[in-house]
């Protein structure tokens, strides 16, 4: 209540100023996407900070040391060759979380321009990018992936270090933008019929400034949302394939790869494969929660239905 | 206008609207849509088409991309030491790997469309035998996976929509989003150290066994395959229960609070016969086209459970080639696997069109 009776500040960002507002009220209403995005945004922060949050460096090894259980020393124990799995973990986390976000950002640039371009333009643009979409949408994507992964294995690069995440980023970006290309399909076919549109065309509006400054702001949203839960994808894709071997390459830890030789350790030192894919669980569920109560607050219809 | 109501101003047009409702409802959704509707046939030749259209691009980029492959298959060969450059030509040659890209899959389409996979370059078996002998272990696996997400989702789903914002919608629902967000091998990595490690059933034995489909050296037993069975289904069971059940429920919310449900309880209907006719039968819609687009999934199987618990299935049979760089299996899997997915796309579309009369062809 005290929100609403407070005055509106009187600026000419005033408008701007209340719709966020009015934004965030609904998305802090939503308790467990404000956990959701202060455990995603503490985790960054740890991963950014690594080197003076651990004490350990997570490459040197120390043989005398393997297999270490939790302790004061090491948080989260050692692994076979005496590395300290915290120090691995926050590092890991590095590559994790930057696979995670180059993937999810190539998939939202090719999904919205793809999406942007085939509503606008209609016509054999439109079936030409759409059966493009229904082709990319029918391959099975576990599968290509991983032959994906093979393919980028052997392919020797000069300019890519070895255990770059660049390759893995682009493979998953490239075959996850489908889903956000035909939501920003249907959102500007809607749009580009309404009367602002029609009235920056009738003023002889450029098709860029209508794309850009009438019909994005618009989609902005539906945007943000796929975005974020791309991002959980994103992660999980690049775990799982580092998990078989087929993404980045060890010795360069990520939370995927750490997990892939710890079966044959279970017995032994079950923790070198619980904390890894505990690290993604957490991420994956903040991230998910995050983007539903971005949902809630950015699509109210949807949040109707809840 | 239509020309047998009756046309007039003032008075009559009241009766006029009240007219057109009945009519309407009177309409059954079987006289809207007959089963031989031209439009309908027109659009299923069409789509067929386009399926066939987009399987045949889908296996030129898959083609072309697994042909070109650096080293790949070769390498196996080329790093012995023993191997002269003519031997390894006469290999290269034996496998028709000295084509260009567009011939190799000119000759593999061809023979494909005659039914011929070709044979695996690492087990020199024909890929259909391959197949087959993997096939039933991947269908056992993945239909028990089926019917037990569907006894744990439906009834979870309607009575967690139906008891909206109770303490057990809030328990259903948290559970299902944590199975969404699971990284599925991780969740089996942790079913393994927790059954197949830590717990000892009676006889100092793990309580469950967490690889394989028999106990090695034993004779076959139901219950031996059971054991074998619960940890793999029970894991796949919770991560897709979740998304069916998140489904149902949402699906089940949009029809409760629907006017033909209101009216059902006004008449003094039961409220388990509202439920469950009038309010199931619309909401199930939706989670029959999942269901349909899930079926491919029982020929891929789980990749990563498979993996895990050391399944002899398809997704494994996949991993390993992939691994070795096996051309024809790997091509053929994917092959098969993007097939079913298209086919399943057109089953949805014909599913939605009979079962759902407010479906409009354009």
């Amino acid at each position: 209540m005290a929100a609403i009776s407070a005055p509106l500040p009187e600026t000419k960002s005033a408008r701007e100023q209340s719709l966020f507002l009015f934004f965030w009220l609904r998305f802090i209403k939503h308790r467990m996407a404000l956990i959701g995005g202060t455990v995603t945004l503490l985790i960054v922060l740890l991963v950014v900070l690594a080197p003076l949050v651990s004490p350990h460096d997570p490459m040197t090894q120390d043989l005398l040391h393997r297999f270490q259980p939790p302790s004061a020393a090491h948080w989260m124990g050692t692994d076979d060759l005496g590395r300290d799995m915290f120090a691995r973990v926050l590092y890991g986390g590095r590559i994790s979380l930057s696979v995670g976000l180059f993937a999810m950002t190539i998939a939202i640039l090719l999904g919205s321009t793809i999406g942007l371009v085939a509503g606008y333009y209609g016509g054999w643009v439109d079936s030409l990018l759409m059966r493009m979409t229904e082709t990319f949408m029918s391959i099975p994507r576990l599968f290509v992936l991983i032959a994906m992964g093979m393919f980028l294995r052997t392919l020797d690069l000069p300019f890519l270090q070895a255990g770059s995440f660049l390759p893995i980023s682009i493979v998953i970006g490239a075959l996850s933008w489908m889903g956000t290309a035909r939501l920003v399909r249907a959102s500007t076919l809607e749009l580009r019929e309404r009367e602002f549109v029609l009235a920056t065309r009738a003023l002889g509006g450029s098709d860029a400034r209508i794309l850009f400054r009438r019909i994005f702001p618009n989609i902005a949203s539906p945007i943000i949302v796929s975005a974020t839960l791309g991002l959980a994808g994103a992660i999980i894709s690049e775990s799982g394939l580092s998990y078989l071997g087929f993404g980045v390459q060890l010795p360069t830890p990520t939370w995927g790869n750490m997990l892939s030789n710890t079966q044959s350790q279970m017995t032994t030192a079950p923790w070198t494969a619980v904390f890894p894919g505990l690290m993604i669980f957490i991420i994956v569920i903040a991230i998910n929660y995050l983007g539903d109560g971005l949902r809630d607050a950015l699509d109210p219809r949807h949040a109707m239905k809840k | 206008m239509c020309p047998f109501l009756p046309q007039g101003g003032g008075g009559t047009r009241i009766l006029h609207v009240k007219y057109f409702q009945r009519r309407v409802f009177a309409i059954r959704p079987q006289e809207r849509l007959p089963p031989a509707n031209p439009l309908m046939l027109i659009y299923f030749t069409r789509r067929i088409l386009q399926s066939v259209f987009t399987l045949l691009v889908i296996s030129m980029i898959l083609y072309g991309l697994i042909s070109s492959v650096p080293g790949g298959f070769m390498s196996a060969y080329t790093e012995r030491a023993d191997f002269t450059p003519e031997d390894l030509a006469r290999i290269r040659a034996k496998f028709g790997l000295d084509d260009p890209i567009p011939v190799r899959y000119a000759k593999w389409l061809v023979s494909m469309l005659q039914g011929d996979m070709g044979s695996s370059f690492t087990t020199k078996r024909p890929v259909m035998e391959e197949i087959a002998d993997r096939l039933p272990n991947t269908l056992l696996l993945m239909g028990l996976m089926m019917v037990c997400t569907l006894l744990v989702a439906i009834p979870l789903g309607i009575l967690s929509a139906v008891k909206q914002y109770t303490w057990f919608d809030h328990i259903a629902t948290t559970a299902a989003f944590a199975g969404q967000s699971l990284p599925v091998f991780w969740f089996g990595l942790l079913l393994i150290i927790v059954f197949a490690v830590t717990l000892k059933g009676g006889d100092g034995r793990p309580l469950l066994p967490g690889s394989g489909m028999y106990t090695l050296g034993e004779p076959f037993s139901l219950w031996d395959r059971i054991r074998h069975l619960i940890l793999p289904v029970s894991m796949l069971t919770f991560v897709s229960a979740a998304e069916y059940m998140r489904y149902l429920r949402s699906s089940m919310l949009d029809v409760i609070h629907e006017d033909y449900v209101r009216t059902a309880r006004a008449k003094g209907l039961r409220e388990n016969l509202v439920i469950y006719k009038h309010a199931l039968r619309n909401a199930i819609i939706p989670l029959v086209t999942l269901i349909a687009l899930d079926l491919p999934a029982l020929f891929g199987g789980a990749l990563f459970t498979e993996t895990i618990f050391a399944w002899p299935g398809i997704g494994r049979l996949y991993f390993t080639a992939a691994l070795k760089t096996d051309y024809p299996l790997v091509m053929a899997i994917l092959m098969i696997e993007s097939a079913l997915i298209i086919g399943s796309s057109l089953l949805v579309d014909f599913l939605y069109a009979t079962l759902d009369p407010r479906i409009r062809l354009s």
